[in-house]
């Protein structure tokens, strides 16, 4: 492909840390006017750092950018906005209780020659401006009651009303219909045209061969190639993806499987996910691999009684069970330590000791009710101590643990319900190298004690080592199933990718 | 309707237009509806005490909600912001003693003057608001519940336990609040002129529309370039100011000022602003409405000591109100969305 000789902007040697964390090394990057450059990478390559980076929300420990040859520097957004870049977020950030007009021209109304707000010029801008991309959106209508792909639409619009050079779309597909995602491609297409230099940050290779002119695959924060998607076939994006080696931070240990205790069949969720089966024994590790949004947390959360199943059923030990609650999961012993530790999983004001006994203050510690003070203490001492949960005692406010110990106490909370089914959402995102190995040693030991355990993980090297089977989900549906023997990155993201609709069944 | 934006619109988006104008009316329903309850009240009470529905009478209901009306005006600045002043009674009730007793101890003192100091001591305390609330990030309102207690125990201090009395005051600072102009008293003007500046500024300056963006959307008003801890401190500086001269008003009305005066108008205030339909979360509501709000809770005051119904209903009545309109108006935001929502999977 024949290209202008110069980029509308030039990425040199950015890096980015955070605490112990490279998230990027020295990464370069030239797009070029009137190109679509597809940015792939797994979960946690580095992507939404680059783009944060461009957003001007970050700003890169190294590293230069520079547009149309000059060098800028994007300390905050509206540096960056005024720097010609544009960034449309997955979700994206507008006012609900204003309409789409003023969400377009927000802090740059057009004014008459009062100094006054122009609202008739405003609209009619507005107008054209949709118009122009041959969108049909009432430019009157307050956004909140818009769908996320009419919001993008108005974070194109401003786009284009800022003559924005670089627009940066970050998975802007996640949450489209396929319809959606086509209208989004056709308008891609009509800013490339207008020679718009365009990041495409995408999860779904297909999408990036219908679309993109280049593409460049990042590694662990590293960039790792850059190259016409003419050249390119998808094993060999996927094998620049995943191209690792396995790191010796697993140490699993091998645990014969016992009886099955929950079983799972047929668990419909409309919209969410479809038509999910599967078996845990005793004593085993069954990862669910997958890219996010593939519906993995939905079905946990099903399991676990917080969102209710349309169809389908679920087994614990051989019997038809309805869980409609989380109570009454607790009641099958089923426990979820869930994705985001501060949200859903700790209270960051509360001592280690209280955290860990909340779920069962009501049933093993009171006695007419009251909090058993002394029997509280007892079992979170316990556990702190088998757990290793590094801190200055169990009076100590969560709040001042690291990642890992935080992780730590959540799973103690729901280790002291005495579970015989364990679902771990996501155990070791945002933890660092040395805690990781500690969960993953304690998940193991676990499954040793006969627990059944699920592991939601998007780190692929941690699901293939710890998993006993592999379980693939794709778009709400389980892709494929692999067992640990013939499990390897490249099939996981394969089927991941929906490249694959059937790996090999058991 | 020959436009040629009118032409576009015409053309290209024919079935949306209806839906246009339908968003715009709901939107505008709480005001309507505001209205209709103030025609019932009205009409209602007019039928059954002749003597309420006179001019007298309603020039009387609009007197006695001026001073809450201005108050009210700063009030939505801040709320739109999706912040909260609670330390408005106490400003206002501070200015009205230290302006009272400026002219008690100095009578010869040039009216402007007192007016002046009045608005300079509003706007000093509400600097401190929005100092403490845009640079030290403390909840507004927390800061302000302190400020509140910490602006009344100053007054209380300054005045030492005295009081400033009608006789003790020239009749020049009397006549600020009571000589009229076409034949309607000065606090009314006060009140309207005010109310329509702040109201064009809200709805016909850029600055003005970031009101509305920092309250609707913090963090996508951050990514527009909003300086949202600017603008937060402006409306907290203003709301002050606006108390402050409310203060030398009140002083100018009631003649009879002591340390207590104004304690509690700040939840008059808030319930006006709700009432009127600006919302508690920021990021919707006009100063319009909010000026309707006052005046039907006004009107209902008026008519509750007409119709000789005791105090404790007054207030009962008052507190019904809210919860009407605010229960109101999320019934009407949870029907436009589904409205919306319908709309476009059409």
């Amino acid at each position: 492909m024949a290209k202008p000789p110069e980029p509308t902007i030039e990425l040199v040697g950015i890096a980015k840390q955070f605490g112990a964390v490279q998230a990027l090394r020295g990464v370069d990057l030239n797009l070029y006017p009137g190109e679509v450059h597809a940015l792939v990478g797994e979960n946690g390559a580095g992507k939404s750092t680059l783009v944060k980076i461009l957003a001007g929300i970050y700003r890169p420990d190294a590293g230069s950018i520079k547009i149309d040859g000059q060098v800028v520097e994007l300390h905050n957004p509206a540096q960056a906005r005024n720097a010609g870049i544009a960034v449309i977020h997955q979700e994206p950030t507008l006012f609900p209780d204003l309409n789409v007009a003023e969400n377009v021209y927000m802090g740059r109304h057009p004014r008459d020659r009062f100094g006054r707000v122009d609202w008739k010029h405003m609209y009619q801008e507005g107008e054209r401006l949709f118009a122009s991309l041959d969108v049909k959106l009432n430019v009157y209508t307050p956004v909140q009651g818009l769908s996320v792909a009419d919001q993008q639409l108005v974070e194109i619009a401003k786009a284009l009303s800022l003559q924005s050079r670089v627009l940066i779309m970050d998975e802007p597909t996640a949450a489209l219909s396929a319809h959606e995602v086509q209208e989004l491609f056709t308008i891609a297409k009509q800013l490339r045209e207008r020679g718009v230099a365009i990041l495409f940050v995408s999860h779904r290779l297909e999408e990036i061969f219908e679309l993109a002119e280049r593409v460049t695959v990042f590694r662990d924060g590293s960039r790792v190639a850059t190259a016409p998607i003419s050249e390119l076939t998808t094993e060999q994006i996927i094998h620049q993806m995943v191209g690792r080696e396995l790191e010796t931070l697993y140490p699993k240990t091998d645990v014969e499987p016992g009886e099955v205790i929950l079983d799972v069949r047929h668990l419909t969720r409309s919209g969410v996910f479809e038509d999910v089966s599967f078996q845990v024994r005793q004593g085993e590790i069954l990862g669910f691999a997958g890219l996010v949004g593939a519906g993995r947390t939905e079905v946990a959360r099903v399991i676990f009684g917080i969102d209710r199943a349309d169809a389908g059923e679920i087994r614990i030990g051989g019997k038809p069970v309805q869980i409609h609650s989380p109570e009454a999961a607790m009641h099958y012993r089923i426990s979820y330590v869930p994705e985001d530790r501060r949200q859903h999983g700790l209270i960051m004001d509360f001592s280690i000791a209280k955290n860990m006994t909340l779920p069962v203050l009501l049933r093993q510690t009171s006695q007419l009710g009251l909090v058993n003070r002394r029997r509280e203490r007892e079992v979170a001492q316990d556990y702190s101590a088998q757990l290793q949960v590094r801190s200055a005692g169990i009076d100590q406010l969560v709040k001042a643990l690291s990642g890992g110990n935080q992780q730590k106490v959540v799973l103690a909370k729901w280790l002291i319900t005495n579970p015989s089914v364990l679902i771990l959402d996501e155990p070791t995102r945002g933890i660092d190298v040395g805690s990781k190995a500690e969960v993953h040693r304690i998940i193991s030991e676990l499954a040793r004690k006969g627990l059944a355990i699920i592991l939601i993980s998007s780190e692929l090297p941690e699901v293939l080592a710890m998993a006993d089977r592999v379980l693939v989900m794709h778009e709400g549906r389980v892709a494929a199933e692999f067992t640990h023997a013939d499990v390897d990155q490249e099939k996981v993201m394969f089927a991941a990718t929906g490249q694959v609709t059937n790996g090999n069944h058991q | 309707m020959a436009t040629t934006s009118e032409h576009v619109r015409g053309t290209t988006y024919p079935p949306r237009r209806s839906g246009s104008r339908l968003v715009g009316l709901v939107s505008r329903v709480r005001e309507l509806g505001l209205l209709v309850v103030l025609a019932l009240i009205l009409i209602i009470v007019g039928v059954q005490v002749p003597q309420f529905f006179t001019i007298s009478n309603l020039v009387q209901i609009l007197l006695s909600v001026s001073i809450l009306a201005i108050v009210a005006v700063g009030e939505t600045l801040v709320v739109l912001t999706r912040n909260v002043d609670l330390s408005v009674g106490s400003i206002v009730g501070f200015a009205a003693f230290v302006a009272a007793d400026l002219f008690k101890q100095h009578p010869g003192t040039n009216l402007l003057l007192g007016i002046l100091l009045g608005c300079a001591l509003g706007l000093a305390l509400g600097t401190i608001n929005g100092l403490l609330v845009a640079a030290g990030r403390v909840p507004a309102i927390v800061a302000t519940l302190g400020t509140l207690y910490v602006y009344r125990g100053l007054d209380f201090l300054y005045a030492r336990g005295n009081q400033v009395s009608a006789s003790d005051v020239p009749e020049s600072f009397l006549s600020l609040a009571t000589t009229p102009f076409l034949g309607i008293p000065a606090l009314i003007w006060f009140a309207a002129i005010i109310a329509l500046i702040f109201a064009f500024y809200l709805r016909s300056t850029r600055t003005g529309r970031e009101f509305y963006a920092i309250g609707s959307n913090p963090d996508a008003a951050r990514l527009v370039g909003i300086r949202s801890g600017l603008l937060i401190f402006a409306a907290f500086a203003l709301s002050g100011l606006l108390s402050g001269f409310a203060g030398v008003l009140w002083g100018a009305r009631f003649a009879t000022v002591d340390a207590t005066a104004a304690s509690g108008l700040e939840l008059q205030v808030i319930a006006a602003v709700v009432v009127g339909g600006v919302n508690i979360f920021g990021g919707s509501g006009t100063i319009f409405g909010a000026m309707l709000g006052a005046i039907v809770l006004g009107t209902i005051d008026n008519s509750l000591s007409f119709l000789k119904v005791s105090q404790f209903w007054l207030q009962a009545i008052d507190g019904a109100a809210i919860l009407i309109a605010v229960t109101i108006d999320a019934f009407i935001t949870r029907w436009l969305q589904r409205l919306l929502i319908i709309r476009r999977q059409r």
